[in-house]
């Protein structure tokens, strides 16, 4: 299983310039070469200053997930720096800080060893030099907040007063690295670090940047998707005061999918009118023939001829003969990521390069894309990452930057582009429609012997490579690799063709599996009268490992955070009142394991989602209140999805335009939450999207307890 | 083009735009006070609500000729320092996730909390369910009010 799915000439993009083993081995700088001349270098992610602040590089795009607070945590721990004089840089595009894609609820697991080592590096070089200070052996001293102590002598030094000194050491190749039950930093509740700057107003985001002599950008994009300029007339937008040019935008493959026409101005509000005054006519051709019926219609006979992609056990031989079948069709459409700060970039493109100013998840896709449309060296383009107003996979994609770029060289100057939600809305990558047909075959002994799935989607890999040799890689997550102990299990895809891009949206292809899996296992236990929570752990025999390297499957973990949700929320005991319903869900994504119970209410034939019980395990707990953050935040984002959004396509566009038509959940509909972090010395695992998959089944099943009736289709259309 | 005074944060400003340029993109492009942020345009998602004469306003739909005159606070004025108990009740909430739209839940919650010293749930979903938040931090924003309530 692919943690990071991305195509594979993207994945190839992204990680040519990814270098692995980036701290030990490194000098630390001699005196005089850097800005600071007396500051501790460990790697590219640490300086320690003769101040004695300890600088930590995060190298990943914060989006909301709290890496900015995280992932300097694992610094301090093995550094044993005082936290209080911790600080962070965020980190520009630059090889030498490694993979910097956000994705994949990647950033803690992929970061997690080396900035320990990193961290680990420099303790060791501190101690080094203070044990030349006290004429001690260094493995005798001790270290709390930022001092050494001699415990003999009972001398302090501070890193302020040791940085210069272990400045001139070798960064050591081998460190020791804590035990768990020495932490003291970590698995504690630590305030977001950006806190103080949200609340006042003081964080900057991509919209927030302005450079001296910056113009601001509108653009307006076809509406269906690769329409191209077939008529323009810019006579009435130039003669909006304030606009300065119009600038034709020409598509670059799926890097850049939208061809558009610029209006540049001296403000935001003059860019938008001028837009607004633009006369288009757009030619996209055959595209126009698509729409929501046509995929649906599509979708609905193709998936009777899915291929056979997985097959473990005899799928078709079990389900010759079995003693009883249940069948069940699920549909799910295709969706908007939705993100609160609307799409912006700034870019000031000159004769010397480009330097971009923008909220990515990945930078080095800005860079090589920007470098490749501009014929630039890697080098000529600087990729400056802002706080990101959300980003949920829609900010991996550098059309947004690629744009920036193109009009400021067109135009000889900095420029801002900001996207309207209409634009956001209409130009998105979308999460893939799909339709899925499953099939389970029980014995005469009442046990579930055989499943088969079958599903139809535009897949995200066929957009990005239509040669793709695997199209179904980022939808089959879950899968093929479902983890339940049932004889035979088999997955068939077919690839349904559609002009809507797609891309990948929070927890990506477990959004909508977890949803089939969990809906249709439910429907399994109420059709050969077994309790929904007692027939998952019975597919979950303890013990049972699969998959090989550092993060196999393991059934108890996944046990584990199905008892807990089923003891904490009551399972098995009376309803909390008249007209409530209970449903369960689990899932194992990225890497970490996720049980929720949902409880339901129905008033007037609308159904109120009341609370969510979920437990959660992703191995070592490194902000436990950040980790409930996510888990909830992860929550709306799936109940939102699940009680409301739906993008539907006509004449090749999508129709929806803003919040009104493509509403998000809000305050008065919000459930109570309750997260139970699974304790665990194992490595950290995911924790931004495993909380969302089980929300919609759950909640479906909760729905089906109490009206009887199956909502097999999402969003939930009660009437 | 017309000439405009703005009573923002306590500070009289003189600024030339056109009348029918909303509140917010004088407030970004013309003034630098980026805290208020675009969200939608429409008023839909309270991305953008400021204080005018005391009442929560959107300010993407909201044209400057509207308020001229008005005293108008965005997040910059509520303190500069974190010291309002709705800014120190959000931090000591953790509320922020990315953070985008809370300058908009946090104008909104000021004039709740003036309103109605000690709200109720109910209050508090009819004064805040006109702001959206992608990252799913209601449960927090209720609860940074209810402790902002128990300060004030």
């Amino acid at each position: 299983m692919a943690i990071i799915k991305v195509s594979r000439r993207d994945f190839v993009k992204i990680s040519s310039t990814a270098s692995a083993g980036l701290i030990l081995g490194v000098s630390a700088p001699a005196l005089g070469q850097k800005k600071k001349p007396t500051v501790l270098e460990v790697g590219p992610f640490i300086e320690i200053g003769t101040d004695g602040l300890v600088t930590v590089w995060v190298t990943k795009s914060d989006m909301g997930q709290g890496v900015r607070t995280a992932l300097p945590m694992i610094v301090a721990e093995e550094l044993d720096a005082d936290w209080s004089r911790v600080r962070i840089r965020q980190a520009h595009y630059d090889r030498k800080f490694g993979a910097m894609g956000t994705g994949g609820s990647g950033s803690i697991r992929s970061m997690w060893k080396p900035l320990r080592q990193a961290g680990a590096a420099a303790r060791s070089m501190l101690l080094t030099a203070a044990a030349a200070k006290f004429g001690a052996d260094a493995a005798t001293l001790t270290v709390k907040d930022g001092v050494v102590t001699d415990p003999k002598s009972k001398r302090t030094l501070t890193f302020a007063r040791l940085a210069e000194p272990a400045s001139k050491l070798e960064v050591p190749k081998d460190v020791k690295l804590k035990e768990n039950a020495d932490f003291k930093l970590i698995g504690k509740k630590v305030d977001r670090i950006d806190n103080r700057d949200i609340v006042t107003g003081k964080a900057k985001y991509g919209l927030d940047v302005r450079v001296p002599g910056m113009l601001y950008a509108s653009i307006l994009r076809s509406p269906a998707f690769g329409g191209k300029v077939a008529r323009l007339d810019d006579t009435k937008a130039k003669s909006v005061p304030g606009v300065r040019h119009v600038v034709k935008i020409d598509s670059i493959g799926t890097d850049l999918p939208w061809n558009g026409v610029a209006v540049v101005a001296d403000s935001t509000w003059a860019a938008m009118k001028g837009r607004e005054a633009l006369d288009v006519t757009w030619d996209a051709g055959a595209a126009t023939a698509e729409s929501t019926a046509t995929l649906r219609k599509r979708l609905d006979e193709d998936v009777k001829s899915a291929r056979s992609i997985h097959d473990a056990g005899n799928v078709d031989r079990a389900m010759s003969a079995p003693a009883k079948t249940i069948e069940a069709t699920y549909e799910l459409p295709y969706l908007a990521h939705a993100t609160m700060e609307p799409l912006n970039a700034v870019a000031s493109v000159t004769a010397n390069g480009a330097e971009l100013w923008l909220g990515t998840q990945f930078p080095n896709w800005v860079n090589s894309s920007v470098a490749d449309a501009l014929k630039l060296k890697s080098e000529q383009v600087k990729v400056n990452v802002m706080m990101l107003g959300g980003g949920f996979g829609r900010r991996a994609n550098p059309d947004f930057a690629l744009e920036a770029a193109l009009v400021s060289k067109a135009v000889g100057a900095p420029v801002k582009v900001t996207w309207t939600r209409e634009d956001d809305m209409q130009h998105d990558f979308y999460r893939p429609a799909s339709h899925h047909h499953v099939r389970a075959g029980i014995d005469k002994d009442n046990k579930l012997v055989a499943w088969h799935h079958r599903f139809a989607a535009p897949s995200i890999s066929a957009y990005f490579d239509s040669k793709s040799r695997k199209p179904w890689d980022s939808e089959s997550g879950g899968l093929d690799d479902l983890p339940y102990a049932i004889e035979n299990i088999g997955v068939d895809f077919a690839l349904v063709p559609s002009v809507v891009p797609r891309g990948w949206w929070r927890s990506v292809e477990h959004s909508i599996n977890s949803f089939v899996i969990n809906s249709f296992l439910d429907e399994i236990a109420r059709e050969t009268g077994r309790d929904p929570i007692e027939l998952q752990l019975s597919l979950l025999p303890a013990g049972k490992k699969m998959g090989t390297g550092d993060f196999p499957f393991e059934a108890d973990r996944l046990r584990r955070v199905i008892e807990i949700v089923r003891d904490q929320s009551g399972w098995g005991g009376a309803r909390a009142g008249e007209g409530r319903g209970r449903g369960f869900a689990a899932q194992w994504s990225f890497l970490s394991y996720a049980a929720q119970v949902a409880e339901v209410s129905m008033k007037d034939g609308e159904v109120q989602v009341e609370r969510i019980i979920c437990a959660v395990d992703c191995g070592t707990p490194v902000n436990p209140d950040g980790i409930r953050a996510q888990v909830e935040g992860a929550i709306v984002y799936g109940l939102s999805a699940a009680l409301h959004e739906e993008i539907t396509i006509e004449g090749g566009a999508v129709q929806q335009t803003n919040f009104h038509d493509f509403p998000l959940l809000r305050i008065n509909e919000m459930p109570k939450v309750e997260v139970h972090i699974v304790p665990s010395n194992a490595a950290p695992t995911g924790v931004g999207e495993p909380g969302l998959p089980p929300v919609a089944p759950a909640v479906a099943n909760a729905i089906f307890d109490v009206t009887g009736k199956r909502l097999r289709s999402l969003p939930f259309k009660l009437t | 083009m017309a000439d405009i005074r703005l009573n923002v944060n306590g500070k009289v400003k003189a600024i030339t735009a056109s009348p029918d340029t909303p509140l917010l993109w004088v407030l970004r492009d013309e003034l630098a006070l980026t805290g208020t942020k675009f969200g939608c345009g429409m008023g839909l998602c309270g991305a953008c609500t400021v204080i005018a004469n005391g009442e929560a306003i959107r300010s993407c739909s909201t044209t400057v000729a509207e308020v001229s005159g008005q005293k108008i606070t965005t997040i910059e004025g509520l303190s500069a320092d974190a010291s309002h108990p709705v800014q120190k009740a959000w931090m000591a909430e953790n509320v922020a996730q990315c953070g985008y739209c809370q300058a908009g839940q946090i104008m909104s919650a000021v004039v709740l909390l003036a309103k109605h010293p000690n709200p109720t749930d109910e209050d508090i979903n009819e004064a805040m369910s006109g702001n959206l938040c992608r990252c799913g931090t209601y449960n927090r924003i209720r609860g940074a009010i209810h402790r902002a309530a128990e300060e004030v």
